[in-house]
């Protein structure tokens, strides 16, 4: 936390303005004063494998309330890239980190009826895009094997899987 | 003789999914003086609530490579999508640190691009506003829209607040006002400020969640009694359209929401057809919208 610049949660006053802004918890058991809190106690293990650090949407509003300026948003996805390291990713983010291996795009045009579709808009078939730039997806696999996330989403283990 | 030129940087979900929205944003472009400069080979921005949840590094170096096929084009980007948009605009505050960027570049060194932080990315709802204006928008009404609308905005496209161009994160009337200068009236809203549910994974991982989240805010436009919901965002497009289907389905609901993308009724109002604007192609029937304002798919 302190490496990545969010030194700021140490001023964290348990105050509860996040929890009570979050569109999420409303509605689940996801509590983000309590993750925050953990993590200050050092409960490694316990918050990163907690499933509820998967609920947050994101939006951004505990981030702009919260009265010690922490950017609680982006402790939570630096939360986050510490649970994948630590195995507990789930399969469905796999899958769009698969994807994005392979074609460059997190939502590839993987069906014929998408282009179609495109081509009765007036649209070329495929988008200039790294769908029409092989070149392109090579550029982006190079900068996946340079980072290791090919490693961290289990890339070559699923392919060996999906041959078996 | 084109005054407004930009990288058009198009994601996944629009090109891929949601072509109409691409189609309508080619379409009605030139008629505000914009040309759209292809940024050839661009990837998936990384979206920003998955791949940087999953490492942060690799998202910033992805980030880092559209950049830098913008600058290579020597134009700021124009996005249409609130998610692509969050990317984008943090990865240049974020690759300001001369250090960061030194480390990124030595990451990018083999794809033969390196990003030195000369250009930026505007969101639509910025070059509308500030770069073409409201009044030359305006003047290529042909037929104005008359119908009332419900506006979401979406999360990215102001939060985190230190890094966009607006200086507030609620009560944001911009899209109102855009809306408004075509013709139609925006309704006020209980949860107008609320996240659509798709974003941080959730849609793909807790769908459930996700869907619980939409449906809270289709009631709440369904209340507001609106001819049809307009948004600025492909992803949020797609929750509210695609995901109203699943919510119907899901919960039991019976939710019959229009949805449409701001350069979709734009379109309409400078004089193309639903069906240029790709109309037919929404999940949830845009055919009561379009009967009202005297027209059909």
């Amino acid at each position: 936390m302190m490496k990545a610049g969010l030194d700021r949660i140490r001023s964290c006053i348990q105050c509860g303005t996040c929890t009570g802004s979050c569109p999420s918890g409303r509605r689940t058991a996801y509590r983000t004063r309590q993750l925050i809190r953990k993590a200050l106690l050092g409960l490694r293990e316990e918050v990163l494998s907690d499933p509820n650090l998967w609920l947050c949407s994101t939006c951004g509003t505990c981030t702009e309330r919260c009265p010690r300026k922490i950017d609680v948003t982006e402790a939570i996805l630096y939360l986050r890239n510490l649970s994948c390291q630590a195995g507990y990713m789930r399969p469905e983010h796999q899958s769009v980190s698969h994807k994005l291996i392979e074609t460059g795009h997190a939502v590839p045009i993987d069906d014929e009826k998408w282009s179609k579709m495109r081509e009765e808009l007036g649209l070329s078939p495929l988008p200039p895009t790294v769908h029409s730039y092989p070149k392109a997806v090579k550029e982006i696999q190079y900068i996946i094997k340079k980072t290791g996330f090919d490693k961290l989403v289990n890339y070559k283990e699923s392919k060996k899987d999906d041959k078996t | 003789m084109t005054k407004h030129r930009y990288s058009f940087f198009l994601g996944c979900v629009i090109p891929n999914r949601l072509p109409q929205i691409e189609a309508a944003t080619r379409l009605v472009a030139p008629k505000l003086d914009i040309e759209l400069v292809e940024m050839k080979g661009a990837s998936c921005c990384p979206a920003p609530g998955v791949i940087k949840s999953f490492d942060k590094d690799t998202w910033l170096s992805i980030t880092a490579r559209n950049l830098a096929l913008a600058e290579e084009n020597g134009l700021d980007i124009l996005v249409l999508c609130n998610g692509c948009y969050g990317t984008l605009i943090a990865g240049v505050a974020d690759l300001k640190d001369p250090e960061t960027r030194k480390r990124i570049n030595k990451i990018l060194k083999g794809t033969g691009h390196q990003f030195n932080g000369t250009i930026t990315a505007k969101h639509l709802v910025e070059v509308l506003y500030n770069d073409i204006g409201k009044e030359a928008i305006e003047e290529t009404v042909e037929n104005p829209i008359n119908a009332r609308f419900a506006i979401h905005v979406g999360c990215h496209l102001l939060k985190p607040s230190d890094i966009r161009p607006w200086g507030l994160v609620e009560d944001f009337m911009l899209v109102d006002e855009l809306v408004e200068l075509i013709g139609g009236t925006t309704v006020d809203y209980k949860l107008k400020d609320m996240c659509c549910g798709a974003g941080g994974g959730l849609r793909s991982a807790e769908l459930e969640v996700s869907l619980d989240m939409v449906r809270e805010k289709l009631e709440a436009i369904k209340q507001a009694n609106v001819d049809a919901l307009v948004n600025v965002c492909n992803f949020c497009h797609l929750q509210f359209d695609l995901g109203q289907m699943q919510v119907n389905k899901h919960f039991g609901t019976d939710y019959q929401i229009p949805v449409l993308y701001y350069t979709q009724l734009l379109g309409l109002a400078q004089g193309f057809t639903p069906k240029q604007m790709g109309l037919d192609k929404h999940i949830i029937s845009v055919a009561p919208f379009l009967e009202k304002i005297g027209m059909s798919v």
